[in-house]
C-alpha cells in the first residue's frame, strides 16, 4: 500500500472544528462535508487538493470534537494520508477506523514543506520526499491496526 | 506492578487479572452513547454493514441535544432518522425534546452510569462521567456503531497522571477554575493518551457538579479519561438513582504514573482560557486588568450548565441588570436542572436581570445554534472550547470561565471578578 502527492502543511493543535465547522455538521453526506474540509484553517484547500494530496502537520492533529465527520471530509476530499507529529487519540482511532491511512513521525512533520512532493510506503513506513530527496522512518502500523485497515475498516473486520 | 484505577476497570471489563499500560483489550461496554449529530453517522454504518439488532437495548442511549428543537431542515431530518433508529431497536433510553437534556448531564442525573462502568460515547466529553469514578471516554460514529451492535470494543491500556488534590477552594472559585488551571499549566496536549486520576484529602471538598465539570475537560488536555476516586459524595450522589450494584476500584500503591501533581485548591484563582486554546489561561485579575470589553455571555453546557452553576451566576446577577450591548443567554442543562432552577426563583432573577433563558441544548458551544458571533465579537462562555470560529465567525472570539466569572461579565460589560456588596 502506497501514497504519492503534493503536501498542505499545517502547525500544531489543528483541531476538528477547523477541519469541518460545526454550522455543517447537519448532513453526513461524504461529498458535502469534503466541500468545507478545512473551511475555518485554509479557504483555498478545496480549490488546492488533488487525488492523492498529503496532509503534514505537527502536533495533536485532530484535537476537539470526536466528529468523525473530519476524517470523512479529509478522506473524501481525496487526501491519501495525514503525518503528523502526534495525533488526538479520538481523530487518530476514527481515521484507522474509516480506513483513512494517518502516520505519526515528528522528523518528517517538522521537516515537510507546504508543496513537497511526498511519497509513503505503509508496509515499511517509510516516508520520501522527493522534492528534497530525503527520507524519514514512520512506525509502521501495529498488526492490529493493519488487520482493521486490511479489512477495509472497523466494521467489515468484525464480520465473521 | 500495580494498576491505576482505570487500569483495573478496563481490566475487569477485559475479563483479564492484570493488564499493563500499552496492552491491547477487547472490553464489554456497559453503554454506548450518541447524539444527533454522531448517532446519523453511526446509524449509516450499522445498516450499511447489514447489522440488524442491537447488543442490549438498555445499555444504548441516543440524546437530541446538539442541533434541537431543530435549527433546521437537515437537522431536522438528523433527528428523524435517530428516531427511526430508535423506534426499530426499541432503545430504552432515547431522549428527545420534552424530555432531553445536555447528554453529559443527563446521563448521571438519570442513573445510567455508576462507579467502576465502561462507557463510550460518539461525543469527546464522554469523559464526564469519569466524575462518578467510571471509565468513559469519547469515540467516533464507526466505533459507536460497532459498540451498538457488539457491546464491545477495543482499547489500548493509558498509562496516568495523578492529581493530588489537597485543601479547599476560595469563595467564586469552583471545578471549572481547577480544570482551566490544571490545562494550562500541563497544556492541550499535556495528558495526551493518558488518563487524568484526582485523588487526595482534597477530594471531600469537591462537590459532584465540580467533579463532572472537571472530568468533562479532561479531554480539553488531550486525555483518554479524567477518573475521581469514589467516596462519599458519590455514593450519595448515585444512591436514589439506580439499583444497580456498583464496585469500587482504587489505584493499587505501587501503580505507576507518568506524573504525579499537586495541586493545593485554596491557592486556585478564578482563571480564564484566552482564544484560541484552553490552555492559554489568566487569573482573573490578570484578565480584569486588560479591560476586555464583550458582546456575549452564555451560561450553560455539558461542562457548565447544572444546578449549581444556575445558582451561582444567580446568585451574581440577583437584583441587577446586564450591561448595556451584552446579550446574555442561560441555557439549564436539563428538564429537571430548568425545573428546579425555576421552582427556587432563579430564571426569575435572570430574566429580571435582562438575562434570556433557553431550553436545554448544546446550541451555541459548537457553534449550532441559539448564540452565534458575528465578526470579531468576543463571548465569556462558561463551555469548554475556545477554538477558532467554535461559536461563530473564524474572527470572533472565545473566553472561557465559569458560571461566576461570566455572570460578573455580563454586569459589567467587560471580562470581570465577582464584586461583593
Amino acid at each position: 500500500m502506497k501514497a504519492h502527492g503534493t503536501v498542505h502543511k499545517y502547525g500544531d493543535n489543528v483541531d476538528t472544528d477547523v477541519i469541518i465547522p460545526a454550522r455543517y455538521l447537519n448532513t453526513s453526506d461524504h461529498k458535502e462535508l469534503a466541500s468545507h474540509c478545512m473551511e475555518d484553517i485554509d479557504k483555498d484547500f478545496v480549490k488546492n487538493v488533488k487525488e492523492g494530496d498529503i496532509i503534514v502537520a505537527n502536533m495533536n492533529f485532530g484535537c476537539g470534537s470526536s466528529r468523525e465527520h473530519a476524517p470523512i471530509a479529509i478522506k473524501a476530499s481525496g487526501i491519501g494520508c495525514v503525518i503528523a507529529s502526534t495525533f488526538a487519540r479520538i481523530f487518530y482511532r476514527n481515521s484507522i477506523n474509516i480506513g483513512l491511512p494517518i502516520l505519526e513521525c515528528d522528523e518528517a512533520a517538522k521537516d515537510i514543506d507546504n508543496g513537497n512532493e511526498v511519497e509513503i510506503d505503509f508496509d515499511t513506513g517509510i516516508i520520501t520526499n522527493v522534492t528534497k530527496n530525503k527520507t524519514y522512518q514512520a512506525q509502521p502500523f501495529p498488526d492490529f491496526i493493519k488487520e482493521i485497515i486490511n479489512k477495509g475498516g472497523l466494521l467489515n473486520s468484525l464480520k465473521k | 506492578m500495580g494498576m491505576t484505577m482505570t487500569q483495573k476497570i478496563l481490566a475487569k471489563h477485559a475479563g483479564l487479572e492484570n493488564v499493563v499500560e500499552g496492552q491491547l483489550i477487547r472490553a464489554k461496554l456497559d453503554m454506548v452513547l450518541g447524539n444527533d449529530i454522531t448517532s446519523p453517522v453511526a446509524i449509516n454504518e450499522f445498516n450499511k454493514n447489514g447489522f440488524s439488532s442491537v447488543f442490549d437495548k438498555s445499555k444504548i442511549s441516543l440524546v437530541m441535544d446538539h442541533f434541537t428543537p431543530n435549527k433546521d431542515i437537515k437537522a431536522a431530518i438528523q433527528c428523524q432518522q435517530c428516531r427511526g433508529f430508535a423506534e426499530k431497536y426499541d432503545i430504552d433510553n432515547f431522549y428527545d425534546v420534552g424530555n432531553v437534556g445536555i447528554e453529559h448531564a443527563l446521563l448521571p442525573e438519570k442513573g445510567l452510569v455508576i462507579p467502576g462502568d465502561c462507557v463510550i460515547g460518539a461525543d469527546s466529553h464522554t469523559c464526564t462521567y469519569g466524575a462518578l469514578g467510571a471509565f468513559s471516554t469519547g469515540v467516533g460514529s464507526t466505533d459507536m456503531a460497532a459498540g451498538m451492535a457488539t457491546g464491545e470494543t477495543w482499547f489500548k491500556v493509558p498509562s496516568a497522571i495523578k492529581f493530588n488534590l489537597t485543601g479547599k477552594l476560595n469563595k467564586w472559585v469552583s471545578g471549572k477554575d481547577v480544570i482551566l488551571h490544571i490545562i494550562g499549566m500541563i497544556g492541550v496536549d499535556g495528558a495526551l493518551y493518558q488518563s487524568m486520576e484526582f485523588t487526595g484529602e482534597g477530594l471531600k471538598n469537591l462537590t459532584m457538579d465540580d467533579r463532572l465539570c472537571m472530568a468533562n475537560m479532561a479531554i480539553e488536555a488531550g486525555a483518554k479519561n479524567g477518573i475521581f476516586e469514589v467516596d462519599e459524595v458519590t455514593e450519595n450522589y448515585v444512591k436514589g438513582r439506580t439499583d444497580r450494584k456498583f464496585e469500587v476500584f482504587k489505584a493499587d500503591e505501587d501503580a505507576h504514573y507518568n506524573r504525579v501533581i499537586d495541586i493545593d485548591l485554596s491557592t486556585v484563582k478564578s482563571t480564564v482560557s484566552f482564544p484560541h486554546l484552553p490552555e492559554n489561561t489568566k487569573t482573573i485579575d490578570e484578565a480584569e486588568a486588560l479591560k476586555i470589553k464583550i458582546d456575549q455571555v452564555v451560561i450553560g453546557s455539558c461542562t457548565n450548565g447544572r444546578y449549581s452553576d444556575l445558582e451561582a451566576a444567580a446568585k451574581v446577577v440577583k437584583g441587577k441588570k446586564v450591561a448595556k450591548g451584552v446579550r446574555a443567554i442561560v441555557i439549564p442543562a436539563t428538564q429537571q436542572i430548568y425545573l428546579d432552577a425555576l421552582k427556587n426563583g432563579l430564571l426569575e432573577t435572570f430574566v429580571e436581570a435582562g438575562m434570556v433563558v433557553s431550553a436545554p441544548t448544546c446550541g451555541p458551544c459548537l457553534g449550532g445554534h441559539m448564540g452565534i458571533l458575528a465578526p470579531h465579537e468576543r463571548a465569556v462562555s462558561t463551555t469548554n472550547r475556545n477554538f477558532v470560529g467554535r461559536m461563530g465567525d473564524t474572527t470572533s472570539e472565545v473566553y472561557l470561565a465559569s458560571p461566576a466569572i461570566a455572570a460578573a461579565s455580563a454586569l459589567t460589560g467587560y471580562i470581570s471578578n465577582v464584586k461583593e456588596d
